[in-house]
């Protein structure tokens, strides 16, 4: 009889019926939720709340420029003076009071008008009141210069350089980042669940050594099922652990946002989120309908089938390559605290795959570090699925690129578990001693 | 066949450490052999090979006539020195887990396990955790864990270490019942109050070694150097005890004149006792006469010393 379906069931009950391990899967979307909830609604609240601004207009340049917002209005002072109106601006519990004298020519607006507030003002509220003064000022200065309403709306077209491929493909612009962006949450989902579920592979590991099982197992079976069954159960399980937070989340998103009638845009457009995670080459959001369709359609087109189909590859390869070195770290050590010199060698390529994906891969998806970090088995999980939305033939990864990064990847495997298994088969029926590199690599020839 | 269990000239090295050198044993069928020897002799890497946990470098194991085999860990149980059990599953699930992976259908093991429940006196344990039971308890649990799949060959590595003496004593019960069913048992320690009590066999490991192997009784038989536990009734012991001792090495002597007892202990230079026998009859009234057994003990002593004197 096989006994691998039995350790794999006893490793994914065991795991899944953990307490922490239920309080996590249940809790981490409800606290996540929460908290996106909790800002989009402060945020609600924030805006919510009404400004005043007085405007004591003396000059001639400006009528009615100072439109009033959902969160900003304008009141109009005539006829008093300016100590009259900053007094009564503080009596109404105005926010500000804003100052623009009488002169002769713009520069002497420019130089005597004022903002007056109780506490120094927000920036948001002065750019925008800014941004209306100058451009009000300019267009008067442009008016003066002899140029005309009309001319000066032709002057704000904007010129841009058109990208297009030598085949005639016309691109959009940030569409590689975008398109290398999809890819790197992919290669990030891969990075978190081997650090996460490696780390379970690794304490399950130690917790039979430490209890003492573990020779009573390894007597009924072989020590590589009981490693293969581990890593898979553990495995399933944070497949489990992530189709319910995916899934239950969305729900509670759906509902949160139903309950608070909070516009789920003001989340997902939040330009912070994109700029933060692709540092200065992340794409401008594009504004308006129009564009937003093309990189819409941009994104439809991507090769969604070959993207999922080498996730699932790379996922596989990638985790078992990772977990089978945790577990045999985790045979190698008596506990948990023992494990740091040897895990810093583990996290350092996936470390590396997600930096150098980031930077190099955006920059330039086939440039020469990316290929060679798409190829190396230790960073390609994370690196060739960056790289892969573009694609693959002409345009995209060449052919043989992905080949040889998958047969490479194989061949590691093997190798790896393989190795592994040895250290494994040794390391678990060691006791009391901290084990070095030098011992690991003895252990090989037993 | 009359053997479970043969090993020949098994060799294993870690290294540039030899573990064992040449260690050639026939473990008799339906009967428990003593697998003595001091740590690091290399008990526990024999073991590990017979459970095929390890293999060795060099020579053949056979286990009931055929050469040792993977689907052969169905028919051994093996209680480890170093054991435990998962402390966080549940008593119940945790023994049908592991007797599934000897190869024990679930309602199989099911009927069993109420079976040795009820024997070993263990109530309603099921539902608990191993963390919730007292040491003694989960080591019940670990000794049905080895016995559950009805093995041919068991293999006990220090049964008897955590056991407080009432259950210690059921322990042993149980495996004298068990030899009585008909399995055979490999028992290793080196305590050795509990081999005289219970092996009929022993072999000697020592330094990787083998020593010294046979019936237990053969080997008492030929450690036993002819020395003599003598009590006489007689008037006059000074005499006699003086008499004696130029004609014998006497190691002991004390002559109580009130009770008019003298006993003594001797050796003799040969098995012969008859004519000492015979001469103390004359002279005096023999209470007893006993020639001694060395205990396991001294011939594990003894052997070891031999052993070392010769290198």
């Amino acid at each position: 009889m096989n006994k691998l379906p039995l350790i794999i069931r006893r490793e994914y009950l065991a795991k899944v019926r953990n307490k922490s391990f239920v309080i996590m899967t249940f809790l981490s979307p409800i606290l996540m939720v929460a908290m996106v909830v909790l800002i989009a609604y402060l945020t609600k609240l924030n805006d919510n709340e009404k400004r005043v601004i007085a405007v004591l207009n003396e000059s001639d340049y400006f009528s009615n420029e100072f439109l009033t917002t959902e969160s900003t209005s304008y009141v109009n002072f005539r006829d008093i003076d300016l100590e009259t109106a900053k007094d009564s601006t503080s009596n109404l519990g105005y926010y500000g009071l804003l100052y623009i004298p009488k002169a002769s020519d713009l520069e002497q607006v420019a130089e005597k008008s004022f903002f007056y507030s109780k506490d120094a003002p927000s920036t948001a509220v002065l750019s925008y009141l800014e941004s209306v003064f100058e451009e009000r000022l300019r267009q008067r200065r442009l008016v003066q210069l002899g140029v005309t309403t009309e001319d000066f709306a032709a002057i704000d077209e904007q010129f841009e350089i058109n990208i297009s491929t030598f085949a005639g493909e016309q691109n959009l612009k940030g569409i590689n980042e975008i398109k290398a962006f999809i890819g790197g949450a992919f290669g990030y989902l891969i990075m978190m669940f081997i650090i996460i579920y490696g780390g379970f592979v690794m304490r399950s590991v130690i917790e039979e050594k430490t209890s003492r099982i573990i020779e009573v197992i390894i007597s009924s079976v072989k020590p590589f099922q009981l490693m293969m069954g581990k890593i898979i159960g553990t495995a399933l399980a944070g497949v489990t652990q992530f189709a319910i937070w995916v899934v239950s989340a969305g729900l509670l998103f759906l509902i949160a946002f139903a309950i608070f009638d909070i516009d789920p845009t003001v989340v997902n457009s939040d330009p912070n989120f994109a700029s933060s995670m692709g540092g200065d080459m992340a794409p401008k959001i594009p504004n308006g309908n129009e564009m937003a369709e093309e990189y819409l359609k941009e994104l439809f087109k991507l090769p969604l089938a070959l993207l999922l189909f080498s996730f699932v590859i790379y996922f596989i390869l990638g985790y078992l390559i990772y977990s089978s070195i945790y577990a045999a770290i985790g045979a190698a050590v008596d506990n948990e605290t023992d494990t740091q010199q040897f895990i810093f060698p583990i996290i350092m390529p996936l470390m590396l795959a997600i930096y150098v994906g980031f930077f190099s891969v955006f920059s330039n998806p086939h440039g020469p570090i990316a290929v060679g970090f798409s190829l190396f088995p230790l960073t390609s999980p994370i690196v060739m699925l960056m790289r892969l939305p573009g694609g693959i033939g002409e345009n995209g990864v060449p052919l043989w690129q992905f080949i040889l990064s998958i047969l490479l990847l194989l061949a590691t495997f093997v190798a790896i578990v393989w190795l592994a298994a040895k250290i494994y088969r040794v390391g678990i029926l060691m006791y009391g001693k901290k084990p070095t590199y030098k011992e690991l690599f003895k252990w090989l020839r037993y | 066949m009359n053997n479970i269990l043969v090993t020949n000239g098994v060799t294993k090295h870690f290294g540039k450490h030899t573990a064992l050198n040449n260690v050639s044993l026939e473990i008799p069928k339906n009967s428990i052999y003593g697998l003595l020897g001091p740590n690091g002799a290399g008990k526990t890497t024999l073991i590990r090979i017979i459970n095929q946990i390890t293999y060795p470098d060099k020579g053949e194991v056979f286990f009931d006539g055929e050469a040792l085999k993977p689907h052969h860990i169905a028919m051994i149980g093996y209680l480890p020195e170093e054991r435990g059990l998962y402390k966080s599953m549940k008593v119940g699930e945790q023994v049908l887990y592991l007797a599934q992976l000897k190869g024990l259908s679930k309602s199989e093991a099911k009927k069993r396990l109420k079976y040795w429940f009820e024997r070993l006196d263990i109530g309603d344990w099921w539902n608990k955790k191993i963390q919730e039971l007292s040491k003694g308890m989960a080591q019940k649990i670990q000794f049905i864990v080895t016995v559950l799949h009805e093995p041919k060959l068991l293999i006990f590595d220090e049964p008897f270490s955590g056991f407080d003496p009432i259950n210690a004593n059921a322990i042993k019960d149980e495996i004298l019942h068990l030899r009585d069913k008909g399995a055979s048992i490999i028992f290793s320690t080196h305590r050795m109050e509990s081999v005289e009590e219970l092996c009929e066999y022993i072999a000697l490991l020592h330094q990787s070694e083998k020593i010294l192997d046979g019936r237990l009784s053969d080997i008492k038989k030929a450690y036993k150097n002819n020395i003599f536990d003598i009590g006489l009734e007689t008037h006059n012991g000074d005499a006699l005890l003086k008499e004696l001792s130029e004609k014998f090495d006497i190691t002991t002597s004390a002559y109580d004149a009130l009770q008019k007892q003298l006993d003594l202990t001797l050796q003799l230079p040969s098995n012969d006792s008859g004519p000492l026998l015979a001469y103390l009859t004359s002279k005096a009234n023999v209470n007893n006469f006993i020639e001694t057994v060395p205990s396991a003990n001294e011939i594990f002593i003894r052997a070891v010393q031999n052993k070392n004197g010769y290198e």
